[in-house]
């Protein structure tokens, strides 16, 4: 057990209640797209440990991002192992990987003059959702904070407590990963096969 | 004058630019590089379309039971704290 805390004055129990309320879609989100817990679970102990500290909390105002920064933190504490776990893609092999240029190279859509756009476009909400949770947990956390979220790196640096510098490069392999994957798992589901032998794949239907 | 940037550095800090995350030289570098690169202008569109992407196409919403349970954790909310964390 931890040390009884001062209950919270009606007034601060109101504001809070408030403040939950108004960002629960965005809390849920958040902790979907984190991933690798159970989402209800995660928004529940991050509200508990906002209540224990809700006395930090000086303006109102900042605390859709003092939440942020609490689940975040919450689910860092329960990835913890996760997180500090050896990415199994060597450094160096990261760092060049280019969907921009793979595509152009591999050229799945030989008679398209909007290549790069009809792969992309290839992609459901659902399809980027999984490849976002196929990048590796400390990754997932910087792209999520930063370009979905939409905090700016430095805001980003002080939720993860790292050096902006640090957040930076974490930010640069993430997006390299998050390309990688892209493709990956594009190849892995038949994304793109649809439109180059799309006739083939009519064909075969018909066929069955 | 700054000196000039190759594709590889201009394409590193391609995001960083997007995002107006780039101090002023840096910036200035990447813009003179793409006043003049096709292929980087091609990957400039492309990372614009790939960051739009994370961010719209990651679309979740509160299922209705999920808002349910969780709006009536949020009604007792600070509630004998302590009482309700105990396991
Ligand atoms: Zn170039």
């Amino acid at each position: 057990m931890g040390p009884m805390v001062g209950a919270l004055r009606p007034s601060e129990r109101a504001a809070l209640r408030q403040l939950a309320r108004n960002e629960l879609p965005r809390l849920y989100a958040l902790a979907r797209r984190l991933g690798g817990v159970d989402p209800e679970d995660l928004v529940q102990e991050s509200l508990l440990r906002a209540c224990r500290s809700f006395g930090s909390l000086r303006d109102l105002q900042a605390g859709p991002k003092w939440l942020t920064t609490i689940l975040t933190n919450t689910w860092r504490d329960w990835l913890r192992k996760d997180l500090r776990e050896p990415d199994e893609v060597p450094v160096e092999e990261d760092g060049p990987f280019s969907l921009y240029r793979t595509i152009e190279e591999e050229d799945p859509y030989p008679y398209s003059d909007t290549l790069h756009v009809d792969v992309l476009g290839a992609f459901s909400e659902h399809d980027v959702r999984e490849v976002l949770q196929r990048v590796p947990p400390r990754y997932r956390v910087a792209l999520v904070l930063r370009y979905i979220e939409g905090y700016s790196t430095t805001e980003v640096a002080e939720m993860l407590e790292r050096p902006p510098g640090t957040v930076m490069s974490q930010l640069h392999r993430a997006r390299h990963r998050f390309e990688r994957e892209m493709w990956d798992y594009a190849g892995e589901s038949g994304l793109l096969v649809g439109a180059a032998a799309g006739e083939g794949r009519g064909q075969r239907e018909v066929g069955s | 004058m700054t000196p000039p940037i190759g594709c590889g550095e201009a394409v590193r800090r391609l995001w960083e630019f997007l995002d107006g995350g780039l101090d002023a030289a840096d910036h200035l570098q990447v813009e003179q590089h793409l006043a003049w690169c096709l292929r980087c202008c091609g990957e400039v569109a492309f990372a614009r379309e790939l960051r739009g992407l994370l961010r719209t196409r990651t679309g979740i919403t509160l299922p209705d039971d999920v808002r349910n349970r969780m709006e009536h954790f949020i009604d007792e909310l600070g509630e004998e704290t302590e009482e309700r964390s105990r396991p």
